[in-house]
Parts: C-alpha cells; sequence; structure tokens
C-alpha cells in the first residue's frame, strides 16, 4: 500500500533528517515509527502526506509516486489519508461538528450525508454533548478525539497519526490508542508515531525505530527499544 | 457539486465574518478611512475641475471693430471663427446694443449721457466676444484675427483692436495655473491611491497571516485551493461592502459640514451655492458605485493574494 523508496532528506546545513528509508506498509496493518525527539519520525510522515519533498529517492501510494502527483490528484489522495497531529490543528473558528463536516464537505459529501455521518463519528468518540463547542471550549483529550473524528468520518485507507498523545494525561492516552485499535481493527491501515513506552508495549504490532534519520529496527511485534 | 461548494463556501465566509469580529473591525475601520480618502479625491477633483471651468469661463477675448465696419463684415467673421475648432463660443454685440449697455451702465451719470448726445453719431463699436474651449488657445485665436485684420473697407481694417494682446500676461498665468491645478490635482490623486491600496493589502494580509495554520490545516485534510481561498475572498468582499456603506455614510455629514468651506475660487464664483453635499447628493448614484467598487475588488484581491501566499502545501 504504502513504499518508502530509498528516501533521503537533507536540509540546507547539509543535516540528513532522512537517510535511505526503505519500508512498506501493508493494507490493515498497524504500524508504529518509533525514536528520540529529531530522529526523523515527524520528517517521514511530512514526505508521507507530500508537505515536503525528498532530496532523494520517492514515496509510493498504491503504484503512484505522491510527490508526482498533479495538485488536483494530490488533494485527492488526501482525502484518503485522515491525519491526526500531536497540536490537534482544528479548525480554531469551527465547531466540533463543523471541523469534521468540513473533511465531508472537502470530500465532496452531500449535506444529507453530512448530519447523518458527523453525529455518528462524534459518538464513536464519545463527544456527542460537545459536537457545538469550539475548540478553545474543549480539554486536550476532547480535541484529539474530535481530530480522530475528523479523521475517521471519511472511512480513509490509511491513518496517520503524529503523535497524538504527546499532549495528552494518561487516561486520555489510553483512550486515544484504544480508538485507534479499533479503527485498525474494522480494517483502516494506521502509522503512528510516538515515543511513549507504554503505548507500544500495549499495542504489541509492528514497529519501526528511527535514529539519526535511519531505521534501525523493524520488529513484526516489537517492543519499544531505544 | 459546484452549486453546493459555492453554497458552502459563501456561508463559511459570511460566518467566519462574524466569528473573526476583532479582526473584521480591524480590517473594515482600515479599509473605511481608505475608502473615504478615496471618495475625497473624487470630491476633490470635480470641485477643482468645476472650479477651474469657472476659472476658464472668466477669460475671454474681444474683438473691436471700426465703427464704419458693415454689420454683414462682422457676422460674416463670427461665423468664420465659430467655424475654427478652438472657438468655443462667439457672442455679437452690434453698435445699438452696445450703446445700450452704455447707457444702462451710466443711467446715473448724467453727464456722461448728455455728452454721448451731443454726437451725432453712435460712438460705440461693435465686438465680438470670443471664449476658446482651453485658455492655452486664446494665442492662436488672437494670430488668427491679426491676419483677418487685412479685410478692409475702402483700404481701411475694419478690426480696430483686439485684446488678446492686452491681457496676454493675465491670460498666461491663468493658462499655468488650471494646468498646474490640474497636474498636482492628478499625482495627488495618483500617489493616494497607490497608497491607500498598499495599506488595505497590508491589513487583510496581517488578517489572513493569522489563518496560515488554519489553511495549512484545510490543504491537509484535502480541499483544493479554491475550497480553501474561497471563504477568505468572501469574507474579504463583505470587508469591501461593509466598509464602502460606512464610508457613504460618513460622506454626508462630513460634505454637510464642511461642504461651503471647501469651494475653491468662491470669490471668483457666481455659483457659490455649489458645495461638496451638494456635489454628493447629485453624483450620489456614481459616487455609491465607485465607492463599492472599489471596495469590494480591493478586498476580494487583497484576501485572494494574501491566502495565495501560504496555500502551496
Amino acid at each position: 500500500m504504502i513504499y518508502f523508496d530509498n528516501v533521503s532528506k537533507i536540509y540546507n546545513n547539509n543535516s540528513f533528517a532522512l537517510e535511505e528509508v526503505n519500508f512498506s506498509v501493508e493494507p490493515q496493518e498497524f504500524i508504529s515509527i518509533v525514536g528520540h525527539s529529531g530522529a526523523g519520525k515527524t520528517t517521514l510522515l511530512k514526505m508521507l502526506l507530500a508537505e515536503d519533498k525528498p532530496t532523494q529517492g520517492s514515496v509510493f501510494f498504491e503504484s503512484a509516486d505522491i510527490h508526482s502527483l498533479p495538485k488536483s490528484k494530490l488533494a485527492r489522495f488526501r482525502k484518503r489519508v485522515g491525519t491526526i497531529f500531536q497540536d490537534f490543528k482544528l479548525l480554531p473558528q469551527k465547531t466540533a461538528y463543523e471541523n469534521v463536516a468540513f473533511a465531508m464537505e472537502v470530500a465532496g459529501r452531500t449535506d444529507k450525508e453530512i448530519e447523518s455521518d458527523v453525529p455518528h463519528a462524534l459518538n464513536l468518540v464519545d463527544l456527542e454533548d460537545k459536537m457545538w463547542h469550539f475548540p478553545h471550549e474543549l480539554s486536550g483529550g476532547e480535541k484529539q478525539r474530535v481530530a480522530i473524528a475528523r479523521a475517521i468520518v471519511n472511512q480513509p485507507d490509511l491513518i496517520i497519526a503524529d503523535e497524538p498523545t504527546g499532549n495528552l494525561d494518561p487516561i486520555n492516552t489510553y483512550d486515544v490508542v484504544q480508538i485507534l485499535k479499533k479503527i485498525n481493527d474494522l480494517g483502516t491501515t494506521v502509522l503512528l508515531t510516538t515515543h511513549n513506552k507504554g503505548v507500544i508495549d500495549s499495542l504489541g504490532r509492528r514497529v519501526i525505530t528511527i535514529d539519526q534519520g535511519r531505521i534501525v529496527r523493524d520488529d513484526q511485534h516489537g517492543r519499544y527499544v531505544l | 457539486m459546484f452549486w453546493t461548494n459555492t453554497k458552502r463556501i459563501l456561508k463559511s465566509g459570511f460566518i467566519s465574518f462574524f466569528r473573526n469580529g476583532f479582526v473584521s473591525l480591524a480590517a473594515i475601520l482600515v479599509m473605511s478611512i481608505t475608502l473615504f480618502a478615496v471618495g475625497s479625491l473624487l470630491f476633490s477633483g470635480a470641485l477643482l475641475e468645476d472650479s477651474l471651468n469657472e476659472l476658464r469661463n472668466k477669460v475671454d477675448i474681444n474683438v473691436y471693430f471700426v465703427t464704419t465696419a458693415e454689420e454683414s463684415d462682422v457676422l460674416a467673421m463670427k461665423a468664420t471663427l465659430e467655424g475654427l475648432p478652438e472657438v468655443q463660443i462667439v457672442e455679437y454685440t452690434s453698435k445699438d446694443e452696445a450703446l445700450a449697455r452704455f447707457q444702462e451702465k451710466h443711467k446715473d451719470d448724467q453727464l456722461t449721457l448728455q455728452a454721448l448726445e451731443e454726437l451725432d453719431e453712435n460712438p460705440l463699436r461693435a465686438s465680438l466676444s470670443i471664449r476658446a474651449k482651453e485658455t492655452s488657445q486664446y494665442e492662436g485665436i488672437a494670430r488668427f484675427l491679426e491676419g483677418e485684420s487685412a479685410l478692409s473697407v475702402d483700404n481701411e481694417p475694419i478690426i480696430d483692436n483686439v485684446n488678446y494682446f492686452q491681457n496676454k500676461e493675465a491670460i498666461d498665468n491663468l493658462t499655468g495655473i488650471i494646468d498646474n491645478s490640474e497636474r498636482s490635482n492628478l499625482m495627488k490623486t495618483i500617489l493616494l491611491v497607490i497608497v491607500s491600496v498598499l495599506i488595505t493589502f497590508n491589513t487583510i494580509t496581517l488578517a489572513i497571516y493569522n489563518s496560515r495554520e488554519e489553511i495549512r490545516v484545510m490543504k491537509l485534510v484535502g480541499a483544493g485551493n479554491w475550497y480553501v481561498q474561497g471563504p477568505f475572498v468572501v469574507t474579504g468582499g463583505m470587508y469591501g461592502v461593509v466598509s464602502a456603506t460606512a464610508a457613504l455614510l460618513l460622506f454626508y455629514p462630513v460634505t454637510q459640514w464642511f461642504g461651503p468651506m471647501f469651494y475653491p475660487f468662491s470669490f471668483l464664483s457666481s455659483t457659490q451655492d455649489i458645495n461638496l453635499l451638494a456635489y454628493y447628493s447629485s453624483n450620489f448614484s456614481e459616487i455609491f458605485f465607485t465607492t463599492f467598487a472599489v471596495g469590494i475588488t480591493l478586498g476580494i484581491i487583497s484576501s485572494y493574494l494574501a491566502v495565495k501566499r501560504y496555500i502551496n502545501v
């Protein structure tokens, strides 16, 4: 489904953010990418979302090189990916309902579908009663759950979660991980980056370890080892 | 889907206008001042033009004919002058009309009137009063008349004198004043328009700078460029509408208050009742259209360009 082919990213001062990264992801996998801060986890996800271009190598989604896609096809690709960020990245002037609805609007869904699916998605993350709240009226855990609802509402093929528990307390962390597991069990591929040992160890799924931009381990049933 | 998206973009822009109340208010304040300045340019330009026209109308040259000149010759010359492209209007004053005006003017001066009656014949001369389209054209007309002096009755030229040559300096000065006024007004207009556009653009750019992260998120969620830009453009257009309305409302008391004081060269004018308020009322539709068009265009283009900076994610 996803294939990183010899991807390197070098920034201006000749430092490698990623160096000759090769790995593939199969459909319905749950992969965790771990590493210290600055190891290159977020750069790797930026390559996958085509937020940044690799200096060398290619990233394929199915058979398409993501960085060669024209703008219209790039937008279409992004609609097939749900993204969850450490800092939530909700639209501050929109309510929880509108944030989730926005993802459906850009996917070209009808008003009727939006009206029926958004409450359902918010119900899945247990936020039905706060759907008309603005992000600044929600706690960190609640914001992240809105972000998850936004990511899953279009039933994407892939969920990318970039340190989604980084700003959360243990209880909210547990909740978010459980939701991600549930999403994966329903058939969606999940790519998670984290440096939370407890999360990785509780998952018992494939773990890729990155250090100084290089993949140093790739274990099918990994634990957090650095 | 096109109409659904258009409806969503309009709605989103409209809601964002109200939810970002403080940012909207700041943008509207700056734009209102900008539009007020642009509108003031319209007023000052129109009043200056009006005043300059008034000045132009004060300038004419008179051709006096010898007392023996035949009326038919004078009328023939009037027709020739009217055929000149530089000439706007030619007024003929016959000897009799000149006499009547003289008598009217000196009706309280019995001595002069008695002296006039002593004379056997009307001593006053027929004349043509010529007004050119531009003050700079008087010299050309005067030279043409010099050439026409050759026209004669019994070998005597029928033109006695042309008062241009006595008034040349004053006419040249006036031409200079009019030209300089028009040129400086044009330069002031261009300068103020450039400054206004830059101020508005910067204000909206700053307002959208606050939303750069939001724009990035919209793109990452999969929104196309137009779907991201659209609501900002709608909001920019709304800034324009509200600012134009505010500027138009502000014009009313300001023109009423300052109206008569702003009429330039009023000491020369016979139309002192023309003031800013009268101009505003009589040209309201034109001012309304211009202010709204400038406001909406500025808002839309500034928003479009400002969002474009952050949209390439």
